[in-house]
């Protein structure tokens, strides 16, 4: 078993190489010639000057808090809408069969060509952004959820009738938290599609969020810029996903840990 | 004196038909009577696949005859026994629930106060013996201990009946006895009619008034019925060794072998068209 230390230890390596050797082939001709032409990869010192400028100026937290803002948004509303629809096509097995080919439809378009209608729909602003990112949410959780319901055992199913629950009952204790584990396990997938969603509008058309931020330094083909974005905003990201593994803990607590996890 | 007992679960002539894949009618019992008389401790025994797991399905209300009656306490069953608990042989318990909102939830639902619910739950834990593991989780508990808080489960909610199927079946041979004798130990408490269904005939001997055979299925029926001579309170290690078991034993097993091989002949003759 390797140590914690040496471990970081040596993810730490990974990344020094790999920064030193970019910063070696933009800045050093080999064979009379620069490998990584600035124009084209920059270098780390100056993504990192970037980064610790757009930090040190603030001009950072205002693009980070409307992106943000716009993942939980479009998280929050695509989870409850999709919750909901699943329940409700679980226990309304009709429902489901007339309305699946639909959802099957809208499920295999590319979200992203939706992008130009929501901006016509809802302007520039963040709602937009929400809504793309809804559309993409809404399906992780809606099948989730579907999948949740159905697969409740029907032995436990029997004994809760046994027990004497009525269905009103049986919704609370026996389908809803079968729905709900279904749902928290795919909560990375649906918070991540939530944040995608909304950089990917950003930076179709916006005034301000991550996506902004790198399609603006693209416009003026500035790589220095581009490539400080794709870092920020993939340092945020990590960020959320430790959030919601620790929400995950504390909600799927009585789970069995997956085998390979065990020991 | 023996007309004043009730007869707590009585199944007169009940049929039970399943419409199979290509249509065809596939009956798993035929015309079953049997009478369970309160506070009786009933096994039924048959081979694998003979319908006893029904019979227990028709006395819970879970599923409905298609030809004869049932009666609970002389009233025809209509939908669920509310009389009745139902012990399962697969894991039935709620994996998100602790062992002890597991024990809570039947009254719970019939709407007693949360505190109270909590409150007798415990004692139940602590009478299947599992008083330090309230906050466990189903799945960090062993085989034989999910079924404990499954039995508490149960007998929280006090039924005038109980019905197991194979309850202990999973469990290995150690574990089965020493459940054995906290069943009777709880059952000895305030005797409800019991009907336990076993594919293990010294089981069903040891712990049982009654021992009911069952035919090789399709359209089982109801072939033995036999007293067991033994005195309560009974030790099921102890039951097992005595001379009157032994006898009732081989008597009752030169019937049932009939049936266990005409069974086994049946599964792999259909295994073999299959």
């Amino acid at each position: 078993m390797m140590s914690r230390l040496r471990l970081l230890a040596l993810q730490l390596l990974v990344a020094i190489v790999a920064l030193a050797l970019w910063q070696f082939f933009a800045t050093v001709p080999v064979f009379g010639k620069l490998w990584l032409p600035p124009f084209f990869f920059s270098n780390p010192i100056d993504v990192g000057t970037q980064v610790v400028a757009w930090f040190a100026s603030g001009v950072i937290w205002k693009h980070l808090l409307i992106t943000l803002w716009e993942s939980i948004l479009a998280f929050a509303i695509g989870s409850a809408a999709g919750a909901m629809v699943g329940f409700w096509f679980a226990r309304q097995p009709l429902v489901a069969a007339v309305f699946d080919p639909y959802v099957k439809m809208v499920n295999a378009l590319p979200r992203v060509v939706l992008a130009p209608i929501f901006t016509l729909w809802l302007g520039l602003g963040i709602w937009s952004k929400v809504a793309l990112g809804v559309t993409l949410v809404f399906f992780i959780v809606f099948f989730n959820v579907y999948q949740g319901v159905k697969e409740v055992s029907t032995t436990v199913r029997d004994n809760a009738r046994m027990l004497g629950m009525s269905e009103r009952q049986l919704t609370r204790h026996v389908y809803w938290p079968s729905a709900l584990t279904w749902m928290f396990s795919s909560l990375h997938t649906s918070v991540g599609f939530a944040v995608v969603g909304a950089v990917v509008g950003e930076y179709l058309g916006s005034a301000a969020g991550l996506g902004y931020l790198i399609q603006q330094a693209e416009g003026v083909f500035d790589v220095a810029g581009v490539f400080a974005g794709m870092f920020v905003l993939s340092v945020f990201v990590v960020l959320i996903d430790v959030g919601v593994t620790l929400v995950e803990r504390r909600l799927l607590v009585w789970r069995p840990e997956p085998l390979d996890r065990q020991a | 004196m023996e007309k004043a007992t009730p007869t707590a679960v009585a199944l007169e002539g009940a049929t039970v038909a399943f419409r199979v894949a290509d249509g065809r009618v596939y009956t798993a019992v035929e015309k079953a009577d049997l009478a369970v008389t309160d506070g009786e401790f009933v096994a039924i025994v048959g081979p694998t696949g003979c319908g006893k797991s029904t019979l227990l399905n028709l006395a819970a209300g879970l599923l409905q005859p298609a030809g004869g009656r049932v009666r609970i306490f002389g009233r025809q069953l209509i939908g669920l026994n509310r009389e009745a608990g139902y012990l399962f042989q697969a894991d039935a318990l709620f994996p998100w629930k602790t062992a002890l909102d597991n024990v809570a939830i039947g009254l719970e639902i019939a709407g007693a106060p949360r505190a109270d619910a909590l409150k007798r739950a415990r004692s139940w834990l602590a009478s299947v013996g599992l008083a330090a593991f309230a906050n466990r989780y189903p799945h960090m508990l062993s085989g034989g201990q999910r079924k404990r808080v499954g039995l508490a489960q149960v007998l929280i909610r006090d039924p005038k009946i109980l019905l197991m199927d194979e309850p202990f079946g999973p469990l290995d041979a150690q574990t089965r006895q020493i459940m054995g004798n906290l069943l009777l130990e709880l059952w000895s408490a305030d005797k409800k009619a019991v009907l336990f269904v076993t594919h293990d005939l010294e089981e069903a001997i040891a712990l049982a008034d009654r021992v009911v055979i069952m035919s090789a299925g399709p359209g089982a029926r109801i072939i033995g019925d036999w007293r067991v001579p033994l005195a309560r309170p009974r030790d099921i290690f102890e039951a097992r060794l005595d001379k009157e078991f032994h006898a009732l034993h081989r008597e009752i097993w030169s019937v049932l072998k009939q049936e266990v091989l005409k069974g086994y002949a049946q599964s792999s003759q259909g295994a073999e068209a299959s």
